[in-house]
């Protein structure tokens, strides 16, 4: 009897955790929904604890209280004329997730007509795909997502089909299923290219004639590391660069350090441009040359070339340590906001929409090139600028 | 002659330092193939930068260098699995932790970036410490009082030490760009700074388990607890004493590792790093079973774990192939130390010797 007591203890407290989690992130009269049905369930389960026999059917009872909190919330996201949103956010790994987030939460808005449900899923596949299910429980009219895997999302994906719930993923990509209305992110493959298509305009402004290229990449895998690589190494096997070694330093901070520590006595003296895959990575390159004595920037032995275009990596760039930075834009809700609008209104978006980028670099360093005959404007890199960047 | 290659082989220190030759000669035949000077990998220099003055530059002095953290960890490791039988997997995690601490009081809260020092920096230092103790105290309680086993109760933390050191920073990295920070993981006149605080902690706790019973003491209570206290010994309080200066070395690894880069990175910092700790141990020809440890052992064992990692990016292996040299270099390492392994080998040679003595 007394694990039975536990157990519907142990499931109030569940549905109790629960419904924090909707309070915090659904729309007022939702959470005040919420809050008045939670008090219900509390009652519910001091209830069970005074009758310890009647424990087994109280737990479906809870259980049907937490379903109608869910009604609930639904109902009153609904009725305030509202288009509600579920956005299944990846976690909060980096600076750049930090700002794709506050992207979706700001363009979302109760102001702009919105009700934003938002769940933080801590790099948890499995709690992404339950976000995705509470959502078509909820009855949202838009699911957002940013896949943390690539698959096992058919099942997932044919459940919201089947709900009537259009899916807009942003950033990573799905790719074991093509039940989803529009994708929204970077094109990863593009910014390699222009890293590539400016370093050729780069060097022969500056006159020099031989490129011999360390590369830092990303983490092993990942979309953004293939991306780069592919588009910076096309470049370099049709001018004739030489590529002389390619390590990862998992888009860190530490690994940029010691890669590059180990790559200033490998090739001491053989090379002229180093390629960041992230700005983190190019902070620790910069200490590591500093250490060996490698003088890099704008007008120095080393070219560094960055990815991301963090503040922090602007900052370098104004400093004329870096000389250019490549964005990856990470502010995907207004972009996502178009798509919402093309669905209201009856269109048929893009099954692929590429978000614009800019390459940033100091007055001197700003060329003109071109990616696959599609001339390219630079940013210059002003103290306004680093202010609206994320 | 005979006898001195025995009493080398006796040497308790014999395989560890035989392992961490074997991957410096990787570099040597590397180098000698390639053309290049065949002790290149071995060669330290003076060189002027213009951020650090005059410093020391070569490979070995990254080995040491980068190989810093795992020493500290192996220290406090190496305590732990004398004392209790068990590992103590939190420490990365708490490395973590301890530098998302630090940095969020050197920046102030909710702070992202900064090159001012919200308070000295003998305070932010302090409470990595602290935080590094209290997370000792926290396994050790659970392992020493409660009985729990060593790797449920550290798991604990190993999960959920990251995340709260992601909660003190706000969800994200927090840059403390400040040089008076920045020494501890720069340079301290041409030697690396982390070089000189290992050097300081290995030095401090061989001095306390030499001058003092401690040592005897943590040993006896690994091979039998129960004995132990029956002999007068407060088993209980030893044990709780090992996690906790675990912790506060996991504080100080954590430490060296964020200034190294003036910033909190919870996510990365110490990342999988008790298992090179525990590696470390292993390699040092330590028992993981508890009991007699040799703490030399285990801190060459960091080094050549450190040196493997600096050998595979002296040969440029490709990053995609450098875990499965890493593994089979444990590997071979492994085999050579296990026990079973070494009896064969003992009988080989005695066999040998036998047949030598009939011919005779």
């Amino acid at each position: 009897m007394k694990k039975k007591l536990l157990g519907t203890l142990l499931s109030a407290a569940m549905v109790m955790s629960l419904l924090a989690g909707c309070g915090s992130t659904a729309q007022q009269p939702a959470a005040d929904a919420a809050a008045d049905t939670a008090a219900a369930v509390e009652e519910t389960a001091d209830a069970a604890a005074d009758t310890a026999d009647a424990a087994a059917d109280t737990a479906a009872d809870v259980e049907e209280a937490a379903e109608k909190v869910e009604e609930a919330a639904a109902d009153a996201g609904a009725a305030g004329g509202n288009i509600s949103i579920g956005f299944a956010q990846v976690g909060h790994e980096s600076d750049w997730r930090t700002a794709s987030t506050k992207s979706c939460q700001d363009v979302f808005s109760e102001a702009n007509g919105y009700d934003l449900s938002f769940v933080d899923c801590d790099n948890d596949e499995a709690a992404q795909k339950e976000a995705v299910r509470s959502f078509i429980e909820q009855g949202v009219d838009y699911i957002i997502i940013d896949p943390i895997i690539a698959t096992g999302w058919d099942t997932v994906l044919t459940e919201c089909e089947d709900a009537g719930i259009p899916v807009i993923v942003i950033d990573r990509t799905i790719d074991d299923s093509d039940k989803y209305v529009s994708w929204v992110g970077s094109n990863f493959l593009t910014e390699g290219k222009a890293a590539g298509e400016w370093l050729k305009a780069y060097a022969e402004k500056q006159g020099i004639k031989e490129i011999n290229a360390l590369v830092i990449s990303g983490s092993t895998g990942a979309s953004a590391q293939i991306g780069r690589s592919d588009g910076f190494n096309e470049i370099a096997k049709r001018e004739g660069w030489t590529i002389l070694d390619e390590q990862t330093g998992d888009f860190t901070e530490a690994g940029g350090q010691e890669v590059m520590e180990s790559y200033c006595k490998s090739y001491e003296g053989k090379f002229n441009v180093v390629v960041c895959q992230n700005d983190n990575e190019a902070f620790g390159a910069m200490t590591a040359m500093d250490n060996a004595g490698v003088a890099y920037g704008p007008g120095k032995d080393v070219i560094l070339i960055s990815f991301d275009a963090c503040t922090a990596g602007l900052e370098d760039v104004k400093a004329g340590k870096i000389s250019a930075d490549f964005e990856c834009n990470p502010l995907a809700a207004p972009f996502v906001e178009q798509v919402i609008q093309q669905l209201q209104g009856g269109e048929t978006p893009d099954k692929e929409v590429f978000m614009e980028e800019h390459w940033y670099a100091l007055p001197d360093q700003i060329v003109e090139f071109s990616i696959d005959g599609e001339p390219q404007k630079m940013t210059e890199v002003t103290d306004e600028v680093i202010a609206a960047q994320y | 002659m005979k006898k001195t290659w025995t009493k080398i082989k006796q040497w308790p220190l014999f395989l560890p330092v035989l392992s961490l030759i074997i991957v410096m000669a990787v570099n040597i035949i590397h180098d000698a193939a390639t053309g290049a000077n065949p002790l290149s990998f071995f060669l330290i220099s003076l060189r002027d930068t213009t951020t650090s003055g005059t410093i020391l530059y070569g490979r070995i002095i990254d080995i040491i260098n980068r190989g810093s953290e795992v020493a500290i960890l192996a220290i406090g490791m190496t305590l732990v699995v004398s004392a209790s039988a068990g590992t103590d997997i939190s420490v990365g995690s708490v490395m973590s932790l301890c530098a998302s601490f630090m940095c969020m009081m050197l920046a102030g809260y909710g702070v992202s970036s900064t090159t001012t020092l919200a308070v000295p920096l003998v305070v932010g230092l302090l409470c990595a410490v602290v935080m590094g103790l209290v997370c000792g105290a926290f396994n050790g309680t659970l392992v020493a009082h409660l009985h729990i086993q060593p790797m449920v109760a550290t798991l604990i933390l190993y999960s959920a030490a990251r995340a709260i050191g992601l909660l003190l920073c706000n969800d994200l990295i927090v840059y403390v760009r400040n040089p008076s920070f920045a020494f501890i993981g720069a340079f301290a006149g041409p030697i690396p700074t982390p070089i000189i605080i290992t050097a300081i902690c290995i030095i401090v706790v061989s001095l306390v388990l030499k001058k003092t019973a401690l040592g005897m003491y943590i040993q006896s209570v690994g091979i039998n607890a129960r004995a132990s206290r029956i002999a007068g010994l407060n088993s209980k309080l030893l044990i709780f004493l090992a996690y906790l200066l675990c912790g506060l070395f996991s504080a100080i690894a954590g430490i060296v590792a964020s200034s190294r880069i003036t910033s909190a990175d919870s996510n990365n910092i110490g990342l999988y790093l008790e298992m090179d700790a525990i590696l470390s141990v292993a390699l040092g020809g330590n028992s993981l079973g508890g009991g007699k440890f040799n703490l030399a052992g285990s801190i060459i064992g960091a080094y050549t774990i450190q040196a493997i990692t600096t050998t595979l990016y002296a040969l440029g292996v490709s990053s995609i192939q450098a875990p499965v040299f890493k593994a089979i270099i444990v590997i071979i390492i492994v085999v050579i130390e296990a026990p079973p392994f070494k009896a064969f080998v003992g009988r080989l040679s005695a066999s040998r010797a036998a047949a030598k003595g009939v011919r005779a």
